[in-house]
């Protein structure tokens, strides 16, 4: 049974045992006096900055490649609403590039449709924004033939899972050397306001006015059903999170996928905050790492595994310690499985981190082994020779 | 032994008919090997059904390889059948229409019992209700003689009945004086590693060819002597070879990778298992998860400085619109391939069709027009692939290709090209910034050139010519995101008159026939042959009449005005129903008149001179 498909019915008091489901896709309810306050308005992510305005004066951290941030923004003006976490994100990007020590000009960011999928506009290295759920095919094709070219895939929810469905699931098995970073908002942005495949059951949107009744998809589970070998989950609010995750992905030989939980501020405003506002971060969200315990909550709690599930154990009453807890393994898929289904539980906190990292080839790099492989068996070919290829026969 | 007389015909057509299992696309093919080396000009068409292995004995498991050839100059598959070589009920009755009254038909007479009358829904015998009078009958007992023949080998039931048609294929041969050899060291090679089936087989074919000679029932052997084509080194080909060979060439003349993304789909898969052989030749093959994905990767490789190819039939190019205006608007080199089947929706997978014309021209949102190339014949397919793939690159633009199932499986005699003399193929990459922003040195990516309004290609991985384009609507010369009215208009405009600019690379058009004559027939696609072999006889006849073949449909030659002119009726032939007819009232308000075939198979050339007698006779 997966974390999502029990049918409790809404309100009534989990009479599940731990580690099992609650209802899909509903939003955990917090423990009182930890809501959000009505009608806050969310403060700014890290890193945003209103269209137009020049980028922050930030430290720019000079990389290897001797490129400050600066060199990695276009002189495009950037046109997501003020307040996006979308900013966040391209901020995160930014300051990251020049630390990996790639020459901007083998940097390519290829997007698909959506808020998200502007992104390339905003960098200053080569880019194509190409059309609804497609980005894969196209950073596939690329990549398969310009191995030496470093690709960002930049998504979002609807256009990687919905439209793009069929894509996203082929380049996870493909394991093409790339690096996807999906913006999970749950909801669609640019079409102002549907709701979107990862959106929660039951929510009212302009093309649900009485609430969805889709069954939402759980974006790290599916990836990993995909056979993806590098699946992570990190969010706008933590730049620093982010950028760790992000610089692990490109570390990773084969497809980094990031999911990036992001606020869109105008019509889904406040969907992460369980995790990622101060009041409620520590309880809601676990960051995990490999070799280390599954530890939250500022140390006072933890999770152990009981079965095939994970349990939250209270690490101060002396019952339970530190040893008790699960030590993650990221080579695992076994445990990626069972961490990829702790989402959205009222009684375990949301996880942050790498689920699940495998070493395997990648797509670009055996297609191309295959063209050299058969250049060496059969030499180069020569194109009189193929033409006259066969029976052939000479007319006087 | 008694002596046969022999009488030499000028030509001839064949019609090899079975079950699906009974390996008769395999005979024709032998049967053209045979028929190319005895140097006749020659045409094939198989014929087969779109499931695999249809129940056995029924008609609509009926497999056909129509081969026509002579002396003569040989345009198409043949009109009316002299031979039909039929395995069973169902194969005589789907395809005895196609048999000119007082024609042979060569039938396997163990195959006509009762119940495979019954597969056939047949009421009565056809051997002995007289509906095969108007024919000269031939009945072989092939399943007893073949059983006979390889009694004393340690072949099974089904091994033994499966190899009749190597019986069949060596009376044949026999009948029509073909060299035996061709097909005997094919099958000392395919079955070099099964000797007990190879030597099988060679017996089987040999006894065929004997029995032809000893048996009385045939008092005549044919002979077609050599035709005479234009001196060189010759292959049989097939469209799809050719095709696959075009754009092997491209990649060799032009320096250019080739990544060729594709979704397996009828009858266009050949081409994809053709490249996937050619990875030595620089072609880069990915089976993509789907049609859409199949030409994002041609794009995506397009994007990265190689040459993306993507190849489908119609309803594959229905999936694909949305990304061929990607490939408009963001003025990559692509080459779209059809090859056409008869639509719409699943249509006639396995059938000929010209149906995806306006499809090619019009099938995408917005004003996204490209060039449109068409393949003539199965060698021309050779030519249109490079063509293609030049024009897609000198004029940085999406192209399509238009073949059909004919043309694709059809085959015929293949003068080999020599490399040397395929047209020059220039690659330029963009190396430097080509604009100034204050004071500033920049790569502007819409900047074009003045001759042919193409843009320039700059690959990832050059320092300072980062660019990012895309779908949204792009700012004359910087490339940047506009949505300014006038702007549009004017990229708008200048997309579809870059496309037009390919007509400098149009050669002019050839008017074949009579130039004198009031009648024009314009053509494009596989419908040349039979046009041509139509007007050749209509002028035999005394029907005076032109005919011009259009191999680029758009931009149409800059002459076709010029052309037209010079006749005042006009004839527009084509496997559809009505297509380029629309473009021509359209474009020049004279009175074409319509003619269309919609039956999955294409024309024959007495269709042609049969109208022509009609219009002007």
């Amino acid at each position: 049974m997966s974390d999502n498909d029990s049918k409790k019915p809404q309100g009534r008091k989990p009479k599940l045992p731990p580690g099992m489901g609650t209802p899909a896709g509903k939003k955990p309810t917090l423990p009182p006096g930890m809501g959000k306050p009505a009608g806050r308005k969310p403060s700014m992510p890290p890193g945003a900055k209103p269209p137009g305005a020049p980028p922050p004066g930030m430290p720019s951290g000079d990389g290897a490649s001797g490129l400050t941030r600066a060199d990695f923004s276009s002189d495009q003006d950037v046109r997501w609403c003020p307040g996006c976490g979308d900013y966040a994100i391209l901020a995160t990007v930014q300051r990251l590039m020049p630390e990996l020590g790639v020459p901007r000009e083998n940097v390519v960011f290829i997007s698909g449709i959506g808020c998200s999928s502007r992104f390339p506009y905003y960098m200053n290295t080569y880019g194509m924004h190409s059309i609804h759920g497609r980005a894969p095919t196209i950073a596939t094709g690329l990549k398969a033939s310009r191995p030496d070219l470093d690709i960002w895939m930049i998504t979002g929810d609807g256009d990687s899972l919905s439209i793009g469905g069929n894509h996203i699931i082929h380049i996870m098995r493909r394991n093409v050397d790339l690096q996807i970073i999906m913006f999970n908002n749950q909801i669609y942005g640019l079409t102002k306001g549907q709701y979107s495949p990862t959106s929660e059951v039951g929510k009212v949107t302009k093309s649900t006015p009485f609430g969805s009744i889709d069954h939402p998809f759980n974006p790290i589970a599916l990836v990993l059903g995909a056979d993806s070998a590098f699946a992570a989950r990190t969010m706008d609010r933590d730049p620093k999170h982010m950028k760790e995750i992000l610089q692990q992905a490109h570390a990773f030989k084969g497809t980094g996928f990031v999911e990036v939980y992001q606020n869109c501020n105008i019509f889904n405003d406040g969907a992460f905050f369980d995790v990622t506002e101060k009041a409620t971060k520590s309880e809601r969200a676990v960051f995990f790492e490999h070799g280390k315990p599954l530890v939250y909550a500022g140390g006072k709690k933890g999770l152990r595994l009981e079965g095939f599930h994970l349990q939250s154990i209270d690490l101060e009453e002396g019952n339970w310690g530190v040893d008790d807890c699960l030590v993650y393994d990221e080579t695992s898929r076994e445990l990626a499985t069972i961490l990829a289904r702790v989402y959205w539980r009222d009684n375990l906190p949301q996880p942050f981190g790498v689920f699940y990292r495998e070493d395997r080839p990648s797509y670009d790099a055996q297609v191309n082994e295959q063209v050299q492989a058969v250049i060496e068996q059969r030499g180069k070919g020569s194109l009189a020779d193929l033409l006259a290829e066969g029976d052939t026969w000479v007319v006087e | 032994m008694p002596s046969k007389t022999v009488e030499i015909l000028p030509e001839a057509t064949v019609l090899f008919a079975g079950d699906s299992g009974d390996g008769m696309q395999l005979t024709g093919t032998q049967f053209t090997m045979a028929t190319a080396h005895a140097m006749n000009d020659l045409a094939t068409l198989p014929d087969f059904p779109a499931e695999i292995r249809a129940p056995v004995g029924t008609t609509y498991g009926v497999s056909g390889f129509q081969l026509h050839f002579g002396s003569v100059d040989i345009r198409t598959p043949g009109d009316e059948v002299d031979l039909l070589v039929a395995m069973n009920p169902a194969a005589l009755i789907v395809n005895l229409d196609r048999v000119r009254p007082g024609g042979t038909v060569l039938v396997n007479s163990n195959a006509f019992e009762k119940k495979d009358l019954k597969l056939a829904n047949l009421a009565s015998n056809p051997l002995e209700d007289g509906s095969l009078d108007k024919f000269r009958v031939i009945q072989v007992e092939l399943t007893r003689l073949t059983r006979e023949t390889l009694k004393d080998t340690d072949l099974n039931q089904k091994q033994i009945d499966r190899s009749k048609n190597m019986f069949a294929l060596g009376l044949a041969l026999w009948l029509y004086s073909r060299p035996i050899e061709p097909a005997q060291r094919w099958l000392e090679s395919k079955f070099a590693r099964k000797p007990e089936i190879r030597d099988a087989n060679l017996e089987l074919l040999k006894k065929g060819f004997h029995f032809g000679e000893t048996t009385e029932q045939f008092v005549t052997r044919y002979e077609v002597t050599p035709a005479t084509l234009p001196p060189g080194r010759y292959r049989a080909v097939q469209g799809v070879q050719a095709l696959a060979m075009g754009i092997v060439a491209a990649a060799n003349k032009s320096g250019l990778p080739i990544t060729y993304g594709s979704y397996p789909i009828t009858p266009a898969s050949d081409l994809l298992h053709a490249l996937s052989r050619y990875k030595n030749h620089g072609i880069m093959t990915i089976q993509a998860e789907d049609e859409i994905a199949a030409i994002g990767m041609a794009i995506g490789a397009s994007f990265g400085g190689a040459l993306g190819i993507t190849g489908t039939s119609g309803p594959g190019v229905a999936l694909k619109g949305e990304a061929m205006g990607l490939a408009h608007i963001t003025e990559l080199p692509l080459v779209i391939v059809n090859v056409q089947r008869g639509g719409p929706s699943t249509g006639l997978p396995t059938k000929t069709e010209q149906s995806d014309l306006m499809q090619a021209l019009f099938g995408r949102n917005g004003d996204a027009p490209m060039p449109v190339i068409a393949a003539s014949t199965p060698g021309d397919c050779f030519e249109v692939a490079y063509e293609a793939c030049r024009i897609a690159v000198k004029y940085m633009t999406p192209v399509v290709l238009l073949s059909d199932g004919y043309l694709a499986n059809g085959s015929e005699p293949w003068l080999i090209p020599d490399p040397d003399d395929l047209r020059e193929f220039d690659v330029s990459f963009a190396t430097e910034t080509n604009a100034e922003v204050e004071g500033k040195p920049v790569f502007h990516p819409y900047v074009r050139d003045q001759k042919t309004l193409a843009r320039p290609w700059a690959k990832p991985g050059v320092p300072g010519l980062e660019h990012r384009i895309g779908g949204l609507e792009k700012a004359d010369g910087t490339g940047n995101v506009s949505y300014d009215a006038a702007n549009h208009e004017k990229m708008t405009r200048l997309r579809a008159e870059k496309v037009e600019r390919v007509q400098q690379d149009i050669k002019p058009l050839e008017v074949f026939g009579d130039k004198d004559a009031d009648l024009l027939i314009i053509g494009w696609g596989s419908t040349r042959g039979a046009i041509e072999a139509g007007v050749t006889r209509a002028l035999n006849a005394g029907h005076k009449a032109a005919a011009v073949h259009l191999r680029w449909v758009h931009p149409l030659p800059p002459d076709l005005g010029e052309v037209l002119s010079q006749y005042s009726s006009f004839l527009v032939p084509e496997l559809n129903n009505g297509q380029l007819v629309r473009i021509l009232r359209d474009r020049f308000l004279l009175p074409f008149e319509a003619m269309n075939k919609i039956q999955g198979r294409p024309f024959g050339p007495s269709e042609i001179a049969n109208k022509i007698a009609e219009m002007v006779g």
